[in-house]
């Protein structure tokens, strides 16, 4: 097993390769002059030329990749072409509503859709079945920032029950801090629920077919035992799975969510860096969450390995 | 009577035994109903979203016969005003009318959503081919689409947007990039377990050359699963435009989109929320309808994939 978490840890390492290839490229395979484009419309050819330098589009394509991997092993994710700040000090500083979002998201949304598919798989068929399934269609369909705003309309502004948007630090207390962010966390959490519930009833299905759960029903094991202990533990691989991939779409719908409830966070800079077209930012902030989502997924993986002795490699 | 007294037992003659009357009197006859309408009547979920994704692409052609006024018309006289007979979905800061932005801006939501489900399909389907068939090029491809997939959908689109002026043959091209990489992992998931089918060997025993194989024997059967990947992907397109478009990455704000129209009420959605919620309700009815669409489609042309999810 030892070697196994070794192996995958060490294939990552091409993965997150390819990502920062990538990203960098995109520089120069994006259609047109890029540092054009960056500059706007009311530039002069000065200020393209010095865009142009400041991106390091006027060295050689690989001198300049070498040059950038290196100063992101150091942790230098470049300047901001807008503030002239680091881009690593200006994610620094807004890093912790994007986490706290994440994090209250993700318990959040586990905490709602396993318990929707577990049900919904024990009453397959029935009413409730349906009403999950409905759900979840409607779930993958209606955009995280419709959530937003429908939620905000009725429970901030009609019935005035939470803040319409805002951010409290942590540090301000519990309170403060989760009331803001109950809201953003339900209307992320949509899709990423959606699609939790759907998988967990899909594996429940398959699981709830097995000898052994008709063995436990047949020495008189109570129903809520066997679905939520013998049968969830075994159909516990996928879902651990779809969360792993579903953060993905969390770290899309942030950017949104960001937007609707102004938050001050990640996704806002991906926002203002867009109207800007601060470039080094979005690049810096493209990696920072690709490489997360990578590591999230290796750390799922690694864990499988841990809780699940069949898992044999 | 032949046949009656074979299955007859001993001793009971045609004659004082009730016959059966044929079937058709006592079970009415199964409507089974064939051809086109058939297949809607038992596929509702194909029918109705099938039916309101037709509605939106004739809303999208017809757009200048339903409006009764200019989507780009400015008239900052009348704005902000609360829907009313006069403007049916009331007017944005501007003075435009928010109706006819929502009927124009149904063209940019197909077009982008269809446009990507196509394209990304198209290449998706031909990287995962080669990546099925050439053993040399498939660790190199997959490497390559696994770091694509490591960066988040919208991201992705939203870092090229950046470096490209805002147009929607732009965001088409942002969205297909984006979606590439999971069209290629299916299909090429699909042709190597076609690969393995006993047709297949067959073919390759009786010398069949490999672009026969792959347009004869493989192709074909791509087509089912790819087909209710596209119609998914196209649910997909069309949110990441509504996205970019609302964080001022996608369509330029002169062409009216969902996304643009809710971008323009963003500001002032606390007091006139109608701006933005319109838009909102016909890109959410799309978006479901198209979903819909897609699992309809993924029950009748792919059981196999229905079990599993």
């Amino acid at each position: 097993m030892f070697a196994y978490i070794v192996r995958r840890v060490l294939a990552t390492i091409p993965v997150m390769a390819v990502v920062a290839l990538f990203v960098f490229s995109l520089l120069y395979i994006a259609p047109g002059d890029p540092a054009a484009v960056i500059a706007g419309d009311q530039a002069t050819p000065e200020d393209v030329e010095r865009i142009r330098a400041s991106l390091g589009l006027d060295r050689p394509y690989l001198v300049r990749f070498g040059a950038w991997v290196f100063d992101i092993l150091r942790g230098d994710l470049g300047v901001s072409i807008f503030t002239n700040l680091p881009v690593s000090l200006m994610i620094k500083q807004r890093l912790e509503p994007t986490l706290s979002l994440m994090v209250v998201t993700l318990i959040l949304a586990v905490s709602i859709a396993v318990p929707m598919g577990v049900i919904a798989a024990a009453r397959v068929g029935t009413f409730i079945d349906k009403l999950v399934m409905a759900f979840a269609v409607l779930g993958f369909s209606v955009p995280v920032f419709v959530v937003g705003y429908l939620l905000a309309y009725i429970f901030a502004l009609e019935l005035e029950w939470l803040p319409v948007q805002g951010y409290t630090p942590f540090a301000n207390g519990f309170f403060p801090w989760i009331e803001n962010l109950i809201l953003p966390a339900i209307a992320l959490g949509s899709v990423y629920i959606a699609l939790i519930a759907r998988i967990t009833r899909a594996s429940m299905l398959e699981v709830l077919q097995q000898d052994y759960i008709r063995t436990a029903r047949a020495k008189g094991a109570g129903q809520r035992s066997i679905l939520f202990l013998h049968a969830l533990k075994n159909a516990a691989v996928p879902i651990v799975t779809v969360i792993g991939i579903g953060i993905a779409l969390l770290i899309g719908g942030a950017v949104v969510t960001e937007s609707v409830f102004a938050i001050p966070g990640l996704g806002r800079l991906t926002v203002d860096a867009i109207l800007r077209r601060d470039y080094p930012v979005i690049q810096g902030v493209v990696l920072l969450f690709s490489f997360t989502y990578v590591l999230v997924n290796l750390f799922i993986d690694i864990l499988y390995t841990l809780f699940d002795p069949r898992i044999r490699y | 009577m032949a046949s009656a007294s074979v299955l007859s037992p001993a001793g009971v003659t045609a004659a004082n035994v009730a016959v059966a009357a044929p079937m058709g009197d006592i079970m009415p006859p199964v409507k089974a109903r064939s051809g086109f309408w058939g297949f809607l009547y038992r596929n509702p979920t194909i029918a109705v979203g099938g039916t309101i994704v037709l509605l939106m692409v004739l809303m999208a052609i017809f757009a200048p016969l339903l409006t009764y006024a200019d989507p780009t018309a400015l008239a900052p006289a009348r704005r902000t005003r609360e829907p009313s007979a006069q403007y049916w979905f009331g007017t944005d800061m501007l003075g435009r009318d928010v109706y006819s932005r929502v009927i124009y801006g149904a063209r940019v939501s197909l077009i982008v959503g269809f446009s990507v489900a196509i394209c990304a399909s198209v290449i998706g389907l031909t990287i995962g081919l080669v990546s099925g068939f050439v053993r040399w090029a498939d660790s190199i491809v997959m490497r390559v689409m696994d770091g694509m997939m490591s960066i988040p959908p919208i991201l992705l689109a939203i870092a090229l947007m950046a470096l490209t002026r805002g147009s929607v043959g732009n965001v088409i091209l942002a969205i297909t990039i984006a979606e590439v990489p999971r069209v290629s992992r299916l299909v090429r998931g699909v042709v190597l377990s076609l690969r393995e089918q006993p047709y297949v060997d067959a073919a390759v025993a009786a010398g069949t050359r490999t672009p026969v194989i792959i347009w004869r024997h493989i192709l074909p059967n791509t087509i089912a699963p790819m087909t209710v990947q596209a119609t998914f992907i196209c649910a997909a397109a069309m949110i990441t435009e509504s996205i970019l478009s609302f964080i001022g990455a996608g369509t330029p704000p002169i062409i009216p989109s969902w996304g643009n129209i809710m971008a323009e009420g963003r500001a002032l959605w606390q007091v006139k929320p109608y701006i933005v919620f319109f838009p909102a309700i016909f890109l959410s009815i799309t978006v479901l309808a198209v979903n819909m669409l897609g699992d309809g489609l993924r029950d009748t042309l792919d059981p196999r994939m229905a079990k599993r999810i």
